[in-house]
C-alpha cells in the first residue's frame, strides 16, 4: 500500500532494521553510501531497535504497540524515513496502522506511516532518479519481496538496476510466488517454509544467475541459508550492494 | 516439540499429490493472469470496483436482503430465512416431505457441504445425488472436497476409474473421457427420477430477484429439468444490489476461476413454472442461510463476506500448494478458509485458531482477489484473536522478552554487541527450540552485532 503525498527531500532518518544491526552491517553501509550520493543528509537515530514486526506476525499485537511506540517516539519529527527492507517499510506505513486501529495514539503512527519509504521507492519515486551509475557485470534474479505488493518498490528497483551497465536481469518461472520466509513463519512451518524455498531456488537457478537480488535482507538471509546448506550456486545480494558496487566502479 | 498441524499435513502429504495439487494449481494461475491482463487494461481497477460493490453489498444486506426476499415473492418463489446449518437442513427436509420428495439431485453448492446436508438427508431416508462430477466422485468415495472449484484436485484419474468400478459403472477404465461418458448416463438417470433439485446460488440480484447460477458442466440446469421441485441454499452474503452489478462480478469470477471469459453455462432464474412460463419446477424455495454469517458481518473481518468463491486465492497460494485443501480441516480450504472458517466455527474457533497461521502473509492473495479481500490483514487480526483467547499454536516464539529488549535501546545495543558470542557457540548442539527448525536447513549468516553502529560513529567523529 502506497501512501500518497509522503514527504521526500534529502534529509533523511535511516531505520537500518534489526537483520542489518544483528548480522548485516554491509547492506546498511551499502545504504548510507547510496543515500549519501543521492545527496542525502542522513540522521540515524541510536536508540532504534525494530519495527516489531515478529510479534506482530505472532498475533501478541501488544507486545508489538509497545516496540511500535518505542519506535515512533525514536523517529519522531518530520523527515522521511527510508528503510532498506520492504517488509519492515510495510510494518511502519501498513502494519502500525492495522494495529493501532483502535488505539488513542494512533495519530502518532499514522504520521510515522506517513513518512515512511522503502530504499528503492524513495530514491526512484521520492528524489525522481531514474538511472544508476557505473558498472555491475553479472547476470542476477531480481526477487520482488513479497510485502511491496502493490507499492513502487519493485519496479523501482529493477528500473535502477537495469540501469546498470553490465548487469542482466534473468527472468525466472512462478516469479509472484513467495521465498518461504515469512518471519517467525519460518520456525513455526519449517517443512512448508523450507519447500517453498527451495521450489524458489530451483526457479532462480535455472536462469544461472549469479546473484539473487531483492531489497530485503529477511527473504535473502532464508534463500541464501538455504543454498549455502543444499549447496546451490547463487548468492544472496541486497540491492543497495549492488548500486554501492556499481558507485566504485563509476568513481 | 509439537507441530502445527498444516505442517503436519504437508509434511506427511503424498509427493504425488503434492505436485498434482501444486501443478493445477500454478497453472490455475497462470490462465487466470492471462486472460484478466489479456482482456482488461486495468484488471486491477476492475477488482477494486467488484470489491466495492460486494462491501457495499454486505454493509447494507438488511435492505438488500429484504428487497431480495421481495422480488422472489414476486416471482411466485418461497423464501425462508434458516439461522443455523441445523435450521437450514431442517428447511430443506422439511419442504422435501412435505412435497412428498423421495429422491434429490444436487448441483454443487459450498453452502450445503458447509451444512452436511447430504449426511441429514441421509437420516431422513432421502436420496441426494450430486451431479458435480467432481463432487460426485468426491460423494462415491465419501471423501471431502478440497478445492472450492475443483473439488478433486487431489485425486489422479486411476483413483477415479477404481472408484467407478467399485460403484458398478463399468470395469475398469481410466481414460477420461470413458469416465465422463459413464457419470453422464447413470446422471441422466437420477435427473429423469429425481422429484427435487437442490442448487446453490452464486448471486441474487436484490433488484430484479433473479438468482443466478454458474457450471461448466450444465448439470444444474437438468437439476431443474424434470424434477417438480427447485430448493436453492443460499448465503445470506450473496445478495447484490442489482442485475447491472453482474457485468462486473460475472466477468472476473470466470476469469479468477478457471481462466475462462465466462463459465460455460450462466443461468437466471426468475422464479418457478407459472401459467405463460412453463418450464422448470412448479416449486421454488430460496433458503437464506445465516450460519454465523452475521455474527461475521459484526466483526472487524466483515470484508471476508465479499468473497464469491472463485478459488484464484488457493491456486496462488505457496502454502496451499504444499499442504492441499484437506490440511485446513474445514470445508474451505486456502487463505480464503483461514480466514473464512475459524469464524464460521463460532465457539470452536480455537479448534481451527492455527488456520489463520499457516501463511507467510505475503498477500498473493490478496493480489488475486476479484473482490479485492485484504486476506493477510484479516489473518492478522485472527491471529490477535487467537492469542488474546490463547488459542495453541505450536512452535509461535513468546514475544514479551522480545518486546521488552525492542522498547529498551540501553539493553538492545548490548544485547547485539553480547550477540557476536553466538559466533562462538556450536548453535546446531544447543536446545534451542525455536532456533533447531532454522538450521535444520538452513545456515545462519554470521553474527556482527553492533558493526553498523560503530561504523556510522566513526563516520561522524572524523
Amino acid at each position: 500500500m502506497t501512501i500518497s503525498s509522503r514527504p521526500a527531500g534529502r534529509s533523511v532518518q535511516l531505520m537500518a532494521t534489526c537483520l542489518c544491526d544483528a548480522f548485516f552491517d554491509s547492506v546498511a553501509k551499502a545504504t548510507v553510501e547510496v543515500l549519501e550520493h543521492a545527496g542525502c543528509d542522513i540522521e540515524f537515530p541510536e536508540n532504534q531497535t525494530c519495527c516489531g514486526q515478529p510479534a506482530f506476525n505472532c498475533g501478541d499485537w501488544p507486545a508489538s504497540r509497545e516496540v511500535m511506540r518505542h519506535t515512533v517516539k525514536v523517529f519522531e519529527g518530520e523527515k522521511p524515513v527510508v528503510v532498506p527492507s520492504g517488509s519492515c517499510a510495510a510494518m511502519l506505513f501498513h502494519g502500525a496502522v492495522l494495529e493501532f486501529e483502535k488505539e488513542t495514539d494512533l495519530p502518532a503512527v499514522k504520521h510515522l506511516a506517513s513518512r515512511s519509504w522503502e530504499l528503492a521507492d524513495f530514491l526512484v519515486n521520492g528524489l525522481g532518479i531514474q538511472s544508476w551509475p557505473g558498472r555491475f557485470p553479472a547476470r542476477i534474479a531480481f526477487h520482488r519481496a513479497c510485502h511491496t505488493r502493490g507499492t513502487g518498490s519493485g519496479d523501482a528497483a529493477l528500473q535502477l538496476l537495469q540501469s546498470i551497465q553490465g548487469l542482466e536481469v534473468v527472468p525466472f518461472g512462478e516469479a509472484e510466488q513467495c521465498c518461504g520466509f515469512g518471519g517467525t513463519f519460518s520456525v513455526s512451518f519449517p517443512h512448508v517454509s523450507s519447500s517453498m524455498g527451495c521450489l524458489k531456488l530451483e526457479h532462480i537457478t535455472a536462469g544461472n544467475p549469479d546473484f539473487v537480488v531483492s531489497g530485503d535482507m529477511s527473504c535473502l538471509m532464508h534463500l541464501g541459508g538455504l543454498a549455502e546448506r543444499s549447496g546451490k550456486p547463487v548468492k544472496p545480494l541486497h540491492f543497495a550492494q549492488i548500486l554501492q558496487s556499481a558507485l566504485h566502479t563509476h568513481a | 516439540m509439537p507441530e502445527q498441524k498444516v505442517e503436519l499435513f504437508a509434511r506427511r502429504l503424498d509427493p504425488g499429490v503434492q505436485k498434482a495439487v501444486h501443478d493445477n494449481s500454478a497453472a490455475g494461475t497462470l490462465k487466470r493472469y492471462s486472460i484478466l491482463g489479456g482482456d482488461y487494461d486495468t484488471p486491477d481497477e476492475l477488482r477494486r470496483l467488484a470489491g466495492q460493490i460486494r462491501q457495499h453489498s454486505i454493509e447494507h444486506l438488511d435492505t438488500y436482503l429484504e428487497q431480495a426476499e421481495k422480488s422472489l415473492h414476486r416471482h411466485g418463489a418461497h423464501v425462508h430465512f434458516a439461522v443455523t446449518a441445523e435450521d437450514a437442513c431442517q428447511a430443506v427436509s422439511g419442504i422435501l416431505e412435505r412435497a412428498g420428495a423421495r429422491k434429490v439431485v444436487k448441483s454443487k453448492s459450498m453452502i450445503s457441504e458447509e451444512i452436511h446436508l447430504n449426511d441429514h438427508l441421509a437420516t431422513r431416508g432421502i436420496e441426494s445425488v450430486e451431479t458435480d462430477l467432481g463432487e460426485y466422485i468426491i460423494q462415491i468415495d465419501g471423501d471431502h472436497p478440497s478445492h472450492i472449484v475443483k473439488p478433486i484436485i487431489h485425486k489422479n484419474r486411476r483413483d477415479i476409474a477404481r472408484s467407478f468400478e467399485r460403484e458398478g459403472l463399468g470395469d475398469y477404465n481410466d481414460d477420461p473421457e470413458t469416465i465422463t461418458r459413464r457419470a453422464r448416463s447413470f446422471m441422466r438417470r437420477k435427473y429423469l427420477e429425481a422429484d427435487a433439485g437442490i442448487t446453490g446460488a452464486n448471486f441474487v440480484s436484490a433488484e430484479s430477484g433473479r438468482l443466478v447460477l454458474v457450471t461448466n458442466e450444465g448439470n444444474s440446469r437438468f437439476c431443474l429439468a424434470a424434477p417438480r421441485v427447485h430448493i436453492a441454499l443460499v448465503g445470506i452474503e450473496k445478495v447484490i444490489p442489482s442485475d447491472a452489478d453482474l457485468a462486473v462480478l460475472l466477468n472476473l469470477l470466470g476469469r479468477s476461476a478457471t481462466g475462462q471469459q465466462l463459465t460455460v453455462y450462466t443461468e437466471f432464474i426468475n422464479g418457478p413454472a407459472l401459467t405463460g412460463r412453463p418450464s422448470g419446477p412448479r416449486e421454488m424455495h430460496v433458503i437464506f442461510v445465516d450460519n454465523r454469517r452475521s455474527e461475521i458481518l459484526a466483526s472487524d473481518c466483515r470484508e471476508i463476506l465479499r468473497c464469491i468463491r472463485c478459488g484464484a486465492c488457493l491456486n496462488v497460494c505457496p502454502v496451499y500448494r504444499q499442504a492441499s485443501g484437506h490440511a485446513y480441516r474445514s470445508v474451505y480450504p486456502g487463505p480464503v478458509g483461514a480466514v473464512l472458517s475459524p469464524l464460521l466455527a463460532g465457539k470452536k474457533f480455537k479448534e481451527l485458531a492455527d488456520l489463520p497461521k499457516a501463511s507467510s502473509l505475503c498477500g498473493a492473495c490478496n493480489e488475486v482477489c476479484p473482490v479485492d479481500i485484504p486476506i493477510p490483514d484479516l489473518l492478522l487480526k485472527l491471529r490477535n484473536r487467537g492469542h488474546e483467547e490463547h488459542a495453541p499454536s505450536p512452535g509461535t516464539p513468546p514475544m514479551g522478552a522480545f518486546a521488552m529488549l525492542a522498547s529498551s535501546p540501553l539493553l538492545w545495543r548490548a544485547a547485539m554487541q553480547g550477540s557476536r558470542a553466538m559466533n562462538l557457540v556450536p548453535l546446531d548442539k544447543l536446545p534451542l527450540p525455536y532456533l533447531q527448525p532454522w538450521l535444520k536447513t538452513r545456515t545462519l549468516p554470521e553474527w556482527r552485532g553492533g558493526s553498523f553502529r560503530r561504523w556510522m560513529k566513526s563516520r561522524h567523529s572524523r
